[in-house]
């Protein structure tokens, strides 16, 4: 049935399966298996596999706007942070006064600036249900708000992309602030647990590490779906001619405005994902540097083709965390260099690469 | 018999010639040996400055006083100054002046530069307050009687750090000879002040007259000292004309420190804005004129800078001289890399601004990974050369720091330099053809693809010699360039794209919103709000403040 469904479409079927694969065995194995086995798969490896979906997903996300409806975000990092950060406030909340300080209702940085009362912002926060509806809506109306004032403004191409680099930046120097209330320089650290469990169980890694991979092949179906329906080909046909979709009597601003409404929520959730696994966010989240990062993961990987984007956000984090390792100083070389060969020899990325030696064969 | 007649006479004149020799050279010695006295005196007396004893120490230099040798101001100038040390190796007084870890040392009789040492090997001579006023008051009035009109401004303000009836009287002395209205304002100011304290009440409310006049931080203290209350409530003042008029002279003053503080706002807007000008104009050239994104332009800043850097490092004991030659030696640094970046990369994307975007933001990784593996990560630090350093005190409330004032002129002139390069020269005909319509300049016969690269490294060398500028104001470290670019795009956009006067209006107008916001929001937040203004204006106005117009703005 599954490769009925996929049979025009083999390599995200292809794709699906190994991550469909990945999610479940490497959690099962980590918890079946004992140290010494050949088959165990570490704490550490658990929770980097898990921050690479995380990743995967927020590719996912820009992959839609900008391979779909050929907006170049420059700030999807925000919306991914926000996410993160709604995810910390939950945790920052369930330390409850196992903090430095023991106060149980403040965090300890608000001990420390000596705030006497928590904001009205982080009221709620202590619900699980309440926080998971805030990663998602948090992101959501920063998008819809900055999305509305601008492409009903008609602001495109690389001015959008500037913009929402600034965007991106003002919320980065809003959040070092520690009058902001989300703990300034240091962001939102230390966490213990995730709806009464701890977060240093390997069942709990292993459970976050299942969900990010459900969630991201939900969130790809999701988007395979969204991207053949209706909506999805007008908002094919804006990025390829918007002056004469326009025409065509659509409203262009709309569709924009919901797809990328939408690209924010998945960004937010991967955002969410992120945190517990990692186990800090901070400002540094928001920097424009983060957020081109994740055009580059969508550019090598190949934009346009859902699972181009996560292909290459895996590949580009694996080779990030090799190279950091090893070599630290050439990591930055290796990322700028990637940059300029895929924009100049592989505008399509490696997908763009594959169905060429593909069609050649074919051809032959 | 002639012989004998002329024998004595002769006798008497060699008598007369031997005398004259002696009395002669009996003077010489006589000179000699005063000469070496006073040498020895002198030098005795500036060694006797290092006596343990304070009353001694006090001897000492009144005695230094007496001798007529101009080198005395220079001594006393650093015995108050805490500049004058005793060498321990060899008991010298030398002067002292802190470079870097070390310190350069000068023999204080003679004011010989005797090279660099550590600070173990020289002992400060210490001196109390008392002696710290009397040496200013002898320096004073050293001072005071100089024809230099500054020397004496110098002198009456040194006085006036310790009013007393002794300094007083110097200073009436010279009021009554003083043509120089700066000198005379100080000292009006001096008597008026020292005027409240009289017993005559008209004297007082004269002198209250006088104070509302001046601009002066001691004047505004002593006016709101008089309407103070103590800790009855009852005020110290007991006249109530005398409260009344104060009054009124301080909100007269204060209204005059209300416009020294609009215009303080204003030069740090201006000299800020001149900054964002210096950073945003060479990204004019390139997205204004050219339409290429070059996020790499912040890293052309920071090639500036760290050139800054190399050509200090290269004559560092010519500070002055190596600013002046950094400004070319940028210009081609930045201006060849960004010849080359465009020849290399951009060259393959015209046409595809998103993909130039990206491609320049890969050549700005490498950069800033190419600048720490070669400087280090760390930040490196650049001297001000000393015409730079400091400011320029216009009043007590009011006063302009050199290189932010540099930095200013400095704008304006590369402005200027850039417009008159795209108006007059051939180069810049030939990027406006370009600009407007490529297809048509080819069929001129304009080497487009030769245009495309000079206008690119004009751009960059542009930036270059913002880095330059940008040495001098902020740390010069591998994200020099990163933290300037959002800042650079903004201001571009803001003044509408291909508009180098917008550019300059924009700059300068976020500088000084950015600067009348700050008291209000503080620096952080003030940022935020201009960019958050920034978005918004570019939902009403999508071209910017001066959008192009013609046929060319349709694209």
């Amino acid at each position: 049935m599954l490769l009925k469904y996929f049979s025009n479409d083999k390599e995200s079927g292809v794709v699906l399966l190994i991550l469909a694969a990945v999610t479940l065995i490497i959690p099962l194995c980590n918890l079946i298996f004992s140290a010494g086995s050949v088959f165990y798969f570490s704490a550490y490896t658990v929770s980097l596999i898990g921050k690479y979906l995380t990743f995967a997903l927020l590719a996912l996300s820009l992959d839609l706007v900008w391979g779909y409806c050929g907006i170049l975000v420059l700030g999807q990092g925000a919306f991914f942070a926000l996410g993160g950060y709604a995810m910390g406030m939950y945790l920052m909340r369930q330390i409850g006064d196992r903090g430095v300080y023991g106060n149980p209702d403040l965090p300890d940085f608000m001990v420390f600036l000596n705030w006497k009362e928590l904001p009205w912002y982080w009221s709620g926060f202590e619900s699980f249900p309440f926080a998971l509806l805030m990663v998602m809506v948090a992101p959501a109306i920063l998008a819809f708000v900055f999305g509305w004032l601008t492409f009903r403004s008609r602001v495109t191409g690389v001015y959008l992309s500037i913009i929402s680099q600034a965007l991106t930046y003002a919320l980065m120097l809003a959040f070092f602030r520690n009058e902001m209330g989300f703990g300034g320089n240091n962001g939102l650290t230390d966490f213990k647990d995730i709806v009464g469990y701890s977060l240093q169980s390997d069942t709990v890694r292993a459970l976050l590490l299942m969900s990010s991979g459900m969630i991201l092949i939900a969130a790809f179906m999701v988007c395979r779906w969204l991207v053949k329906t209706r909506l999805g080909r007008v908002v094919t046909a804006i990025r390829d001619q918007e002056s004469r979709v326009r025409f065509l009597g659509y409203r262009v601003e709309m569709y924009k405005l919901w797809i990328f409404v939408f690209s924010a929520i998945l960004a937010g959730l991967a955002g969410a994902l992120y945190v517990p696994q990692v186990g800090i966010i901070n400002p540094s989240e928001f920097s424009p540097l983060v957020s081109l990062e994740i055009v580059v993961w969508v550019a090598v990987g190949g934009r346009g083709s859902l699972y181009g984007a996560i292909i290459g956000a895996i590949l580009v984090n694996y080779g990030k965390t090799v190279l950091t390792g090893v070599l630290p100083e050439v990591w930055l070389f290796t990322l700028g260099a990637v940059f300029i060969l895929v924009t100049i020899y592989m505008p399509d990325g490696l997908v763009g690469l594959w169905k060429r030696k593909i069609g050649e064969i074919n051809h032959e | 018999m002639k012989d004998r007649v002329t024998y004595p006479v002769h006798i008497v004149f060699l008598i007369l010639m031997l005398c004259s020799f002696i009395s002669t050279s009996n003077a010489q010695i006589a000179q000699d040996d005063q000469i070496e006295q006073e040498k020895i005196t002198f030098s005795t007396a500036v060694s006797k400055l290092k006596v343990r004893s304070l009353s001694a120490k006090g001897t000492a230099i009144e005695q230094l006083v007496q001798f007529d040798n101009p080198q005395k101001i220079v001594i006393l100038q650093a015995l108050v100054d805490g500049k004058l040390f005793e060498d321990r190796e060899n008991g010298q007084i030398v002067i002292a002046e802190k470079k870097a870890e070390k310190f350069s040392i000068e023999l204080a009789e003679s004011g010989k530069n005797i090279g660099l040492v550590d600070n173990s090997v020289i002992k400060k001579i210490r001196i109390n307050n008392r002696l710290r006023s009397k040496i200013r008051n002898i320096i004073a009035e050293i001072r005071l009687n100089s024809a230099d009109p500054d020397q004496r401004l110098q002198a009456v303000k040194m006085l006036s750090k310790s009013i007393n009836p002794a300094s007083l009287k110097i200073l009436k002395t010279l009021a009554e000879t003083e043509k120089d209205s700066d000198v005379l304002d100080k000292l009006q100011l001096i008597f008026a002040l020292d005027s409240l304290n009289s017993s005559d009440r008209t004297i007082r409310l004269k002198g209250i007259e006088t104070l509302k006049q001046k601009t002066s931080l001691k004047a505004v203290n002593r006016l709101q000292a008089l309407q103070e209350k103590n800790s009855e409530g009852q005020f110290i003042e007991p006249d109530a004309e005398i409260r009344k008029q104060a009054k009124s002279a301080l909100v007269k003053i204060q209204s005059r420190l209300q416009f020294y503080h609009v215009t303080e706002t204003i030069f740090f807007g201006l000299s800020l804005g001149a900054v964002l000008v210096l950073a945003a104009i060479g990204l004019a050239i390139t997205f204004g004129v050219m339409g290429v994104i070059n996020m790499a332009h912040g890293e052309m800043m920071m090639l500036g800078a760290y050139t800054t850097y190399v050509m200090q490092q290269i004559m560092p004991n010519h500070i002055a001289l190596s600013l002046l030659l950094s400004i070319p030696a940028a210009f081609m640094v930045s201006g060849l890399v960004g010849i080359g970046i465009e020849r290399g990369i951009i060259r393959h994307l015209y046409g595809r601004p998103l993909e130039t975007l990206l491609a320049t933001f890969g050549v700005s990784l490498v950069l800033q990974q190419a600048v720490r593996s070669i400087f280090s990560p760390l930040n490196r630090s650049v001297i001000t050369p000393e015409f730079m350093s400091g400011s320029w005190q216009i009043n007590d409330f009011l006063s302009l720091t050199w290189n932010r004032l540099y930095i200013l002129v400095f704008c304006l002139l590369v402005f200027t330099f850039l417009l008159q390069i795209l108006k007059r020269t051939r180069l810049g005909l030939e990027v406006r053809a370009v600009s407007q319509n490529r297809n048509m300049a080819k069929a001129m016969g304009i080497p487009t693809a030769r245009v495309d690269a000079m206008t690119f490294g004009l751009g960059s060398g542009i930036a270059g010699v913002a880095g330059v500028a940008l040495s001098q104001i902020t740390n010069v470290g591998p994200n020099l360039g990163q933290s300037y670019i959002v800042d650079c795009f903004m201001v571009v956009v803001f003044g509408g794209v291909g508009n180098l006067w917008g550019t300059l209006v924009a700059g300068f107008s976020l500088g000084i919103a950015n600067k009348v916001l700050e008291p209000f929001a503080g620096a952080v937040l003030a940022k935020i709000l201009v960019l958050i203004f920034i978005i918004l204006f570019i939902q009403k106005r999508p071209r910017g403040l001066f959008p192009q117009k013609g046929r060319a703005a349709e694209s």
